[in-house]
C-alpha cells in the first residue's frame, strides 16, 4: 500500500535510495545536501540496506568513487550541491563520456560569490552541456519519484548516461511535504537488477576503461553521446508510461497545467511552478487564459515538444533562476532558439528572478503576466523580478 | 594502419575491448624525424633497444648474441632516442657529434622520404 509519509525532500530522496538499495554511495557534505546523506548514512548504520558508503574527502573525490563503481558494475549514487557540484566538474563529464549511468541528486544552490547557501539554479546550469540528463522536481514527490525512475533510464541501453536530479535547495530539500511512497517490494520490481554492460570486474572479458583518445576517434565518441541524448526522451516516456502504472503518477518531458487553452504561456524550472500555479488559478479567476509549462526534463532539451506547445500562443515568458552574464539566461536562450522555425511564433520575455534564494510571490508572476497581456514584452530584452533598482 | 572505424561501430565510452589493441596502432604517422641505421658503424651495444620506449628496435640473435637489425617504422614515433644514446654518435676524445658517414643511427626529415 502507498504510505504517507510528511517528509522533507532530501529525505524523500534518501528513501527512494533506502528502497533502491544502490551497491556504493559516496559522498561529501555541503549544504543543502547535506540531509540527503544523514539519512542515508542512517540506513547503513541500520544495517537496511546492503550499501558500500565512502566518505570521501572532497567532491571531485566523491564523483571519482562513484564513477569508479559504476565501471565496475556496480549501481552508484551521490548528492551535492552549487560549489560541491562546480568541484566535481571535470568527472562530472568524465562519468558522461564513459557512459556510466550514475545518478546524482542536487539540492540546488547558488554558486559562489559573494558566498550563498540558499537556492538558484546556477550550479546545475553550469552542467548542462556536461553530457548529463537533468530532471527538475517541483516538490518532493517529483524528488522522490525521479530518483525511483532515473536508474531505469541511465541503465538503458539505448541510453547509458548519468542522470541528475534536481530539487530546489533548502524549498524542496529542507521543506516537510506530504509525499506518497510506494511498496519497498514494488520499488525493487521497478528499478531491477543492472544489465552490466562492460562491468570492470568481469575478468574474464578485461576492457579498458579512460584509456586516451586522440582526434582519430574522440570525436566519434562524441558524436555516439549526441546520439545516446536523443534516445532519452523515448526512453523516458516508456518508463514513465511504467512508473504511472505502480504509482498513478503520470509524468512526462514536460508538466502542463492550464496549458490547452492558454494565450499566455510561462516557463520556469522547479519549485517555483508551484507558485507559478497558484498565481495562475487566481488570474483564471479573473478570466486570464494562462498556463505553465514546467519542464521536467531540461537536458536533453526536446525540442519538437516545445513547438508543438508553443506555437500560436500569444506570448511566452521564461523566468530563469539562473543568469548567463552577458548573454541570455539559460532556460530563455533553450527555449527562444527552439521556437526559430515554428509556424506562428509568440512574443517572448525573459525574465530572471530568485538569484541566491531571493523569495518569489504570486505578485512577481502576476507582474510578468500583466506585462505580456498589455504586449510589453521586448524579445531581447532581461528583466528582474524581485530585484531592488 | 587498422582502418579507421566510424561511430556507429565502436564500443561506447571510448572503451577498449580487446587486449593489445595498441599494437595495431600506427604511431609511426606521428614521426617528423626518421632514424635511419648505418650497420657498418653499429658496435650491437644494445643502448638503443635498451632505451627505446616504444620497442621499435629490430633486434634478432645470432649465435645467441643479439644484432641490431634496423627500426620498426609502424611504431617509431621519431623521438631520436636512440641517436642520442648511440656511443657511435659521438667522438670519445672530444665529446663531439662525429660526422654523419661515421654515425650508426643517423636522424633524417620525413620529407626526405615522401616518394616512398
Amino acid at each position: 500500500m502507498p504510505l504517507k509519509q510528511a517528509i522533507t525532500g532530501a529525505e524523500a530522496v534518501a528513501y527512494a535510495m533506502k528502497q533502491i538499495n544502490p551497491d556504493v554511495v559516496a559522498a561529501y557534505p555541503i549544504t543543502p545536501q547535506t540531509p540527503v546523506v544523514e539519512y542515508f548514512a542512517k540506513y547503513v548504520a541500520d544495517g537496511v540496506v546492503d550499501t558500500e558508503m565512502i566518505p570521501v574527502e572532497s567532491e571531485h573525490s566523491a564523483m571519482s568513487a562513484v564513477v569508479g563503481a559504476a565501471a565496475s558494475g556496480a549501481r552508484a549514487f551521490t548528492a551535492t550541491a552549487s560549489v560541491g557540484l562546480a568541484l566535481m566538474h571535470e568527472v562530472v563529464f568524465i562519468a558522461a563520456s564513459l557512459r556510466l549511468p550514475i545518478v546524482m541528486a542536487v539540492a540546488n544552490r547558488a554558486l559562489s560569490g559573494p558566498i550563498n547557501i540558499h537556492c538558484d539554479h546556477s550550479d546545475a546550469m553550469a552542467e548542462r552541456d556536461s553530457g548529463w540528463i537533468q530532471l527538475w522536481a517541483e516538490n518532493a514527490q517529483e524528488a522522490y519519484d525521479f530518483t525511483v525512475m532515473a536508474y531505469r533510464i541511465a541503465e538503458h541501453k539505448d541510453v547509458r548516461l548519468p542522470v541528475m536530479v534536481n530539487f530546489d535547495g533548502f524549498i524542496i530539500s529542507h521543506g516537510v511535504e506530504v509525499v506518497e511512497t510506494l511498496d519497498d517490494e514494488l520499488i525493487k520490481n521497478f528499478v531491477g537488477k543492472q544489465e552490466k554492460i562492460y562491468p570492470l570486474l568481469d575478468t574474464s572479458n578485461p576492457v579498458t576503461y579512460g584509456s586516451i583518445d586522440m582526434y582519430d576517434y574522440y570525436f566519434e565518441h562524441k558524436r555516439q553521446q549526441v546520439e545516446a541524448m536523443k534516445h532519452v526522451p523515448r526512453v523516458f516516456k516508456e518508463i514513465a508510461e511504467e512508473f504511472a502504472k505502480i504509482s498513478g503518477r503520470k509524468y512526462d518531458l514536460v508538466d502542463e497545467y492550464m496549458l490547452d487553452d492558454a494565450e499566455y504561456v510561462m516557463i520556469a524550472l522547479g519549485s517555483t511552478a508551484g507558485t507559478i500555479k497558484h498565481t495562475i488559478n487566481e488570474l483564471r479567476k479573473e478570466g486570464k487564459k494562462v498556463g505553465l509549462l514546467k519542464p521536467w526534463m531540461f537536458r536533453p532539451f526536446s525540442k519538437a515538444e516545445y513547438q508543438r506547445l508553443l506555437t500560436g500562443r500569444k506570448a511566452v515568458v521564461v523566468l530563469d533562476r539562473s543568469a548567463s552574464f552577458g548573454a541570455e539566461a539559460p532556460l530563455y536562450q533553450s527555449v527562444k532558439s527552439t521556437i526559430y522555425e515554428v509556424a506562428s511564433k509568440p512574443q517572448m520575455g525573459s525574465y530572471v528572478y530568485g538569484l541566491g534564494g531571493r523569495d518569489i510571490a504570486p505578485h512577481h508572476i502576476r507582474q510578468a503576466f500583466e506585462d505580456a497581456f498589455s504586449g510589453n514584452l521586448i524579445v531581447d530584452e532581461e528583466r528582474y523580478l524581485g530585484l531592488r533598482e | 594502419m587498422a582502418e579507421l572505424k566510424g561511430w556507429k561501430d565502436i564500443p561506447i565510452g571510448g572503451l577498449v575491448v580487446e587486449p593489445g589493441s595498441a599494437k595495431k596502432y600506427q604511431t609511426g604517422t606521428w614521426r617528423v624525424l626518421r632514424p635511419i641505421f648505418q650497420s657498418e658503424n653499429c658496435i650491437n651495444c644494445m643502448f638503443c633497444w635498451l632505451y627505446c620506449p616504444d620497442q621499435s628496435i629490430v633486434v634478432e640473435l645470432v649465435d645467441g648474441k643479439p644484432k641490431m637489425k634496423g627500426f620498426d617504422y609502424y611504431s617509431c614515433k621519431g623521438c631520436g632516442l636512440c641517436a642520442n644514446v648511440c656511443p657511435k654518435n659521438i667522438d670519445p676524445k672530444t665529446k663531439q657529434p662525429v660526422a654523419d658517414e661515421k654515425k650508426a643511427i643517423i636522424m633524417k626529415p620525413e620529407t626526405d622520404f615522401v616518394e616512398e
